[in-house]
């Protein structure tokens, strides 16, 4: 048996800032992540889809724009709303600490900020991902 | 939940939990592909394969869209590689279809290679089983084409397609000899790059050279048969369905979606030429065959892993060999007897 976890990191909205969420990629994947990266632009519906369709463990959204209230939610309960009610999702990206809270209840369940090392969202992967 | 159950129904989820069951060994895999075998055997599997950055994902995608113009549904499998250092990989072949992820009728899957020797191919042979049985019309293999496993992986399809490009070279040196035999179409992908026409001649050469000798070998073994049957007059059928198909070369610009109905063209005219002339026939019997014994071999592996590996045994026969004891020869028998009793 060989488990993998996988990833999929999403961009979604019209932000067009990618590096952070290629450092991101490759930090999971030279962590023995497998991830499915689906390029810029994407709407929520199209993530949540991908992740079904490529059954990951985590969706891993990247946002600098500042669309993340709206966004972020969205994902989450399109994702649910297809039955994948395990996968842990997170995001980063510059992101106001005062709109983390509304994102953790939104079911949201870690931010991770500009500066943050990649090992600490290896380490969050791995602490909570539900395999 | 019942994934065989689901999948048949229609559910999307489920499907995508086969496949995860098939590409972890989890051991529900078993039964899941047993519920699903009976209903396959439906779709057209075609293999994509050639450099990495020819044009691959690109161009799966535009082929994908043109089936579904024509009312097709559409399954595709995306290989790509694991880093053989850390065990993980990144599988972007999803950014070139991302315009297919909200139709209903195709399904996308990524795959990383995970390193299995071999066993890749029997992982995406199930997971374009489980497609079939989903019920998708025609299910499109990308792989790199590098490597035995991803050669093994595309001997999977019912046709395959080779892309090449314009510029790569001495490369197309090194890989011919493996490429001609694959090919049951070459595609030019990126012909709006110079050079296009010149790669056309040199492919178009080297399967002339090659078509050369088959129709050779093919003259011998008609007159032979010519010999011995003419009484039958068997002629009219080896008219009607010639036996050597000679790969047409296409050039096609992938991005502008330029010269893909025209390919699409060629696969389905391949399709029926080996339908009409038996090698589909043939090709399938070989992979039912090749499946069985992939199955059958994996599956006494984990017997003796279990059976000698796990519980040690392996090791107190080792020890028993350097004490001049006994010999790998007689333990072998013994066990052969102990383990098919
Ligand atoms: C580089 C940059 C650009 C580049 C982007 C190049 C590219 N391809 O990415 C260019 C010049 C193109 C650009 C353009 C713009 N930018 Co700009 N840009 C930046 C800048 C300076 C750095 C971003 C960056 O790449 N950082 C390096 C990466 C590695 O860090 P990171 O993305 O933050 O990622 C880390 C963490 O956030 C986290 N992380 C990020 N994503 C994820 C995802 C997950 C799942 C996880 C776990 C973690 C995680 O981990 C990473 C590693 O620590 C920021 C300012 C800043 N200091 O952040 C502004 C910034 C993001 N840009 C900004 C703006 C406004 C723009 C423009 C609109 C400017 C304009 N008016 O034209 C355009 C819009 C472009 C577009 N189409 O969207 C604003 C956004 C304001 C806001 N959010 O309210 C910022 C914040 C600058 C500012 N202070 O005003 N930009
Ligand atoms: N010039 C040109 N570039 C193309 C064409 N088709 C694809 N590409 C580009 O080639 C690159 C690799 O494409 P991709 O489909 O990911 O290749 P793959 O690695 O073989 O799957 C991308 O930047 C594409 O935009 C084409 O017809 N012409
Ligand atoms: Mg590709």
């Amino acid at each position: 048996m060989e488990k993998k976890i996988r990833v999929l990191v999403a961009k979604p909205g019209l932000d067009g800032h990618d590096r952070g969420a290629k450092v991101v990629a490759r930090a999971l994947r030279d962590a023995g992540f497998e991830v499915i990266y689906t390029g810029l632009r994407q709407t929520p519906e199209q993530i949540a889809e991908a992740a079904l369709q490529e059954d990951v463990n985590v969706v891993a959204l990247s946002i600098l724009s500042g669309a993340h209230p709206h966004l972020f939610p969205k994902v989450v309960d399109l994702v649910r709303e297809k039955g994948m009610k395990d996968v842990l999702i997170i995001g980063g990206g510059v992101i106001p600490e005062t709109d983390i809270p509304a994102l953790k209840k939104a079911g949201v369940s870690e931010v991770f900020t500009p500066g943050t090392p990649t090992s600490a969202v290896v380490d969050f992967i791995k602490a909570n991902v539900k395999a | 939940m019942d994934i065989a159950k689901e999948l048949l129904e229609g559910s999307r989820l489920a499907l995508s939990r086969a496949i995860t069951a098939i590409e972890n060994e989890y051991p529900e895999a078993n039964d899941i592909m047993k519920e699903l075998y009976p209903h396959t055997g439906h779709a057209y599997v075609l293999g994509i394969t050639g450099p990495p950055g020819a044009g691959k994902s690109t161009l799966t995608d535009k082929i994908a869209r043109a089936y579904r113009k024509a009312g097709k549904t559409v399954g595709i499998i995306a290989v790509d590689p694991t880093s053989p250092f850390t065990g993980g990989a990144i599988l972007g072949d999803r950014i070139r279809m991302n315009e297919l992820t909200l139709d209903e009728g195709v399904f996308i899957r990524s795959m990383g290679t995970r390193g299995s020797l071999g066993g890749l191919s029997h992982k995406t042979a199930d997971a374009v089983k489980a497609m079939d049985a989903f019920g998708k019309d025609i299910i499109i293999v990308e792989t790199v084409g590098v490597g035995q496993s991803e050669v093994d992986i595309v001997k999977a399809a019912d046709t395959t397609m080779v892309i090449l490009i314009p510029g790569m070279g001495d490369d197309i040196q090194a890989i011919k000899a493996g490429i001609l035999e694959i090919g049951d179409l070459f595609v030019i992908n990126k012909s709006d790059l110079d050079g296009a026409d010149k790669l056309v001649r040199e492919i178009n050469m080297m399967l002339d050279l090659d078509a050369g000798s088959m129709m050779q070998a093919r003259t011998a073994t008609e007159e032979a048969i010519a010999n011995q049957f003419h009484h039958l007059n068997v002629t009219k059928h080896e008219e009607a369905a010639p036996g050597y198909w000679r790969p047409p070369v296409h050039k096609v610009v992938a991005m502008q979606n330029e010269g893909i109905e025209e390919l699409i063209g060629l696969a389905k005219k391949h399709h029926a030429f080996i339908e009409e002339n038996g090698e589909l026939h043939r090709r399938r019997t070989r992979r039912a065959r090749d499946e069985m014994l992939d199955i059958l071999n994996a599956r006494i592996n984990a017997h003796i892993k279990g059976h000698i590996v796990d519980n040690g045994r392996l090791d107190g026969y080792v020890k028993s060999f350097q004490n001049h004891e006994t010999d790998p020869y007689t333990v072998v028998a013994d066990l052969l007897k102990e383990m098919l009793k």
